[in-house]
């Protein structure tokens, strides 16, 4: 457990009871009161999670925009200043290097946030891609706490110096969380309203202290799995990774080739929208008891025919539920296939993305 | 966290019980071992009339975050299996060593259990 690398908010896990784990080469919680305990906070009332790990990045400089845009599919340039599109990097074939937002603060600044397993991978990628760009990595630097969850506006209110109630969904602002200044995103990962606060690790220490003293609920990486599965956000490594093109993951919202020039990957993306993808990931839902899990077999008509990437107990929808891979001709709602578990097969079927959708 | 382990039961170091009562084995999991797995969402036994090998599989226990084996600490046949709890799993964690037994087993050998760990070396196994 040594080479394992600790959030400024680490103590403050222990001191709380969480079970901690490795994950990213990070020594993270996975859980503090219990799982589901912590899923249904965030979706009746709210909870926090320790993110620190994940990697953070700014660039600035004239050329910003134009050099970015060479990295995504998504036309960055439609972005005013306080927005932020979620995207992904891609390599020439079209596969994603990463899942990341980018968050224009104007005046060519912009702030990347992206995985924790990927923050040296994709900062050599933008490195090497980047040309003349002011390129500062605060991974270390910075702390980052999301708060989700229905409430978690009115929670984060009490103790934020302004009003965070009209920020709109992946708008953001720079204001003074009890004395530190901060980065507030109305983003997250768990299919409900919240927030990503990024801060120094002082003001995240004394951030989780305070929303801890208004009954927002401590939460770990098992409860953040299960909510952004039930909205059916990929996990990247998982559902997504370099083999994957973001319209074979059902990312194709981002993909704005109309709008905009060239990009890495393009050409295989335009390959891909005028022919049709080979395979998709798709919301399956099993018809039993039974869990599919990570890597299990797709059966179609007792052919192998595609792969679970993730899948555990649905909390909120009360069933078991999977992303997979399946071919296109499969890959609509209603489709029966069945998941090889422990060498039996299970019924399941192909329903519609997400499983969960918050209500106002 | 300090957990019970009945002095009446045998241990095994992948976390089951044993209730040796003439010839019928009850067989469950630990209590540190459903603390482990945390919220307990699934399980899957064997039929009655299954023969069970000891140290082999004979089902399976799912967390939201893990799955898990099930090793029998005795070989014989399945007499009878909870299906209470097959229906509701999460209710293992209340009672684990009563309400909470996973299937009854007619030993072939009750001798087997000789070299089980008693409630003090499983207690101290998973202490520390």
């Amino acid at each position: 457990m040594n080479s394992l690398r600790r959030t400024p908010l680490y103590d403050l896990a222990v001191s709380l009871n969480a079970r901690m784990v490795g994950f990213s080469g990070w020594e993270m919680p996975v859980q503090f009161g219990g799982i589901t305990q912590e899923h249904h906070a965030v979706r009746s009332d709210a909870g926090m999670f320790d993110i620190s790990h994940m990697g953070k990045f700014t660039l600035s400089g004239k050329d910003v925009l134009t050099q970015i845009q060479r990295l995504v599919p998504s036309d960055l340039s439609r972005l005013q200043p306080g927005q932020a599109q979620y995207t992904v990097l891609l390599n020439e074939q079209g596969g994603i290097i990463d899942d990341l937002i980018f968050y224009f603060q104007g005046d060519d600044r912009w702030t990347v946030i992206v995985n924790a397993a990927t923050t040296q991978k994709d900062y050599d990628w933008m490195a090497a891609n980047l040309d003349g760009v002011e390129f500062q990595n605060l991974s270390d630097s910075q702390a980052l706490i999301a708060v989700q969850g229905k409430k978690a506006v009115e929670h984060l209110n009490a103790i934020v110096d302004q009003n965070l109630s009209h920020l709109k969904p992946f708008a953001h602002l720079e204001t003074k969380i009890l004395g530190h200044s901060a980065f507030v995103a109305r983003t997250g990962y768990t299919g409900e309203d919240g927030f990503e606060v990024m801060l120094d690790p002082e003001g995240a220490i004394e951030l989780w202290q305070s929303l801890l003293d208004t009954g927002v609920v401590p939460c770990g990486l098992g409860a953040r799995d299960t909510l952004r599965l039930e909205a059916a956000m990929a996990l990247y490594g998982q559902d997504i990774n370099e083999t994957t093109t973001p319209l074979e993951a059902g990312l194709g919202w981002l993909v704005h080739l109309d709008t905009k020039g060239d990009f890495i990957g393009r050409s295989i993306l335009e390959d891909q929208k005028q022919n049709g993808v080979k395979k998709r990931l798709v919301g399956l839902q099993m018809q039993g008891r039974n869990i599919a899990r990570h890597d299990y077999p797709i059966f179609a008509e007792g052919e192998e025919v595609g792969i679970v990437t993730s899948g555990t107990l649905a909390p909120t929808v009360g069933q078991a539920i999977a992303l997979g891979y399946v071919p296109t001709e499969l890959s609509k709602p209603g489709q029966l296939v069945e998941i090889g578990i422990r060498g039996k097969n299970y019924g399941a079927i192909v329903v519609k993305r997400p499983f969960y959708r918050a209500t106002k | 966290m300090a957990f019970d382990y009945p002095d009446t039961l045998k241990y095994t170091d992948s976390h089951e019980y044993a209730k040796l009562d003439g010839d019928t084995a009850t067989i469950g999991i630990t209590a540190f071992a459903i603390d482990q797995l945390g919220d307990i969402v699934f399980l899957e036994l064997p039929e009655p009339g299954t023969e069970v090998q000891k140290g082999e599989n004979f089902g399976t226990v799912e967390s939201v975050k893990a799955v898990e084996d099930l090793k029998s600490p005795v070989s014989g046949t399945v007499l009878e299996a909870n299906t209470e709890m097959v229906d509701a799993p999460e209710n293992l964690v209340n009672d684990p060593y009563t309400s909470g037994w996973l299937i009854k087993v007619q030993v072939s050998d009750p001798s087997e259990l000789e070299n089980a760990l008693s409630a003090d070396a499983y207690r101290s196994m998973v202490e520390g």
